[in-house]
């Protein structure tokens, strides 16, 4: 069945010898998720929870018929828990400045972790600016896992947030999240989980890891750009403020009172982003059509591979744990990353160079910039194998 | 076009004018975002605002590291208008190969550090 999967995107028609392996940046798009969209734009096209007529109906149908999808995708039993964002930087946004800094206060806490994205960071490092409340980093052993000790001695009562990624960016590194949730919640600590790099390749059972708020977008699950969404516990989302107020959010305005509606629909001002809605709810279709059980059997096999050759290369430093993810970050000694990315590039190989917006990791990690390679779901042994050569072609040019 | 020349890659592994610079007036450094390359360059400049001798050190690809060595050979007794005046083929002509829009950035990182080293501020 994954054999054929490449033919599912356009992409690759035109681009037949492209190896994508830049799949934590962004993914490809598979044909039921470009046509959902079309079929939006050609058939029903309408504003949603406006018009009385039918293809306003059915529009706004289809939109909240993608809540129970992302819902259920997510093991999480209440829809309305669900809310439509641009992607997971508006997600944790929405979390950091609607949230957070409402009830934040100086002495406070709010833990990070060094693996973050800049989006789970920098809102957090703005939003402790603004209230006082310290930002704390959690450590990194020299295996790429958190340090889970130094996680529990830095936990106490004043620690209000933990903000961590499911997994990390750079180097795929995949975080225990149960126990995360399990210890801040013995403080009263909630949880935040950046997703982003974990929807599309692990099983996220929110309800299950018991976390608090979950941030995703859908351009890392063959979903559209531009949509994303943000789960959050229901008495949690009842006290947070909306971060757009507009058209849609109000229930009844007048020039000195003003009422808000229900969660979610409070926190979606304006027109939403409603064909990629549609979207993305193709695109957890598509997920789910080849069930999330052989989409990480196939990119475990694949990442095993990917591990084990890189490894063998002479010169390259791996930033991958065993037991990682399908994003690895290297070095090369001599070359420089973007020098890598360059040279591959003239193979048709795509991979990403840079700090990958995760500087604080490359700080822990002690070096400026690093390759990397991620996998997607279309990717196959070739791929790793046509990386691999042409990184021998880098090493015979530099050194 | 391989971007690759003999010549750029001399320039990366034997940067020309490498180190600090004992004696420097003036320090700049100079990052770009995208990728974290940093240059750090010092500069002696003169009483007339004219650059007498300059030095870098820089965490940065063969583009922007070849390009800053480049720099530096033709950097003695250039004013700040001088290099300001040089323009995005200027310096693709000096590193005699096309760039693409991604990396152009690496190769304009050298003259923003020689601009920056121009304002005053040790």
């Amino acid at each position: 069945m994954m054999n054929n999967i490449k033919k599912q995107f356009p992409l690759f028609e035109r681009h037949p010898d492209l190896v994508y392996l830049d799949n934590a940046a962004t993914t490809q798009t598979p044909h039921c998720v470009s046509s959902a969209m079309d079929d939006y734009y050609t058939s029903y096209r309408a504003n949603i929870h406006r018009g009385i007529y039918g293809i306003s109906e059915q529009a706004s149908a289809a939109y909240e018929n993608v809540r129970t999808l992302v819902a259920d995708f997510l093991g999480v039993s209440d829809s309305s828990q669900i809310i439509f964002t641009r992607g997971t930087t508006e997600s944790i946004n929405l979390v950091a400045r609607g949230y957070a800094e409402k009830f934040l206060k100086p002495g406070d806490e709010v833990l990070v972790s060094a693996l973050e994205h800049h989006a789970n960071f920098v809102p957090w490092y703005e939003v402790c600016k603004n209230t006082g409340a310290t930002l704390r980093v959690i450590p990194l052993l020299d295996d790429l896992h958190l340090d889970l000790e130094s996680y529990k001695a830095m936990l106490s009562e004043k620690v209000k947030l933990v903000c961590v990624g499911a997994i990390s960016n750079v180097t795929g590194t995949v975080n225990d999240i149960s126990f995360i949730v399990e210890q801040a919640h013995k403080y009263g600590a909630k949880v935040l989980v950046d997703g982003a790099q974990a929807v599309a390749h692990q099983v996220c059972d929110l309800q299950k890891w018991d976390v608090d708020f979950f941030a995703f977008s859908g351009h890392k699950m063959y979903g559209p750009t531009g949509v994303g969404a943000l789960y959050g516990k229901r008495e949690l989302l009842e006290n947070m403020n909306p971060l757009l107020y507009g058209g849609g959010m109000v229930v009844r305005v007048s020039e000195d009172e003003i009422t808000y509606k229900d969660v979610p629909t409070r926190f979606e001002g304006g027109t939403p982003p409603i064909a990629e809605v549609i979207g993305l709810g193709a695109s957890i279709q598509f997920l789910k059509d080849f069930s999330i059980d052989s989409i990480i059997e196939h990119e475990r096999s694949l990442t095993a591979c990917a591990h084990t050759a890189l490894q063998g290369i002479e010169g390259l430093t791996l930033f991958h744990p065993s037991g990682g993810s399908g994003i690895l970050a290297f070095n090369i000694e001599g070359v420089h990353p973007h020098d890598i990315a360059s040279i591959v590039n003239n193979k048709n190989i795509a991979i990403r160079a840079g700090h990958h917006c995760a500087q604080p990791l490359h700080q822990h990690l002690r070096v400026s910039a690093t390759a990397r390679m991620s996998i997607g779901v279309y990717n196959t042994k070739d791929d790793i194998d046509a990386l691999v050569s042409a990184l021998d072609e880098v090493k015979k040019k530099f050194l | 076009m391989d971007i690759y020349s003999e010549i750029i890659l001399d320039h990366y592994k034997h940067p020309h004018n490498h180190g600090r610079l004992v004696g420097a007036t003036n320090t700049a450094t100079v990052y770009n975002p995208i990728c974290g390359d940093a240059i750090t360059l010092d500069a002696r400049i003169d009483e007339c605002g004219r650059i007498q001798e300059v030095r870098f050190e820089s965490k940065g690809c063969a583009i922007s590291t070849a390009s800053m060595s480049m720099l530096t050979d033709i950097a003695q007794g250039k004013e700040k208008k001088d290099l300001e005046l040089m323009k995005q083929e200027d310096i693709q002509g000096m590193l005699g190969v096309d760039l693409s829009p991604s990396r152009i950035k690496c190769a304009l990182l050298g003259q923003e550090a020689l601009i920056r080293a121009f304002e005053p501020h040790i």
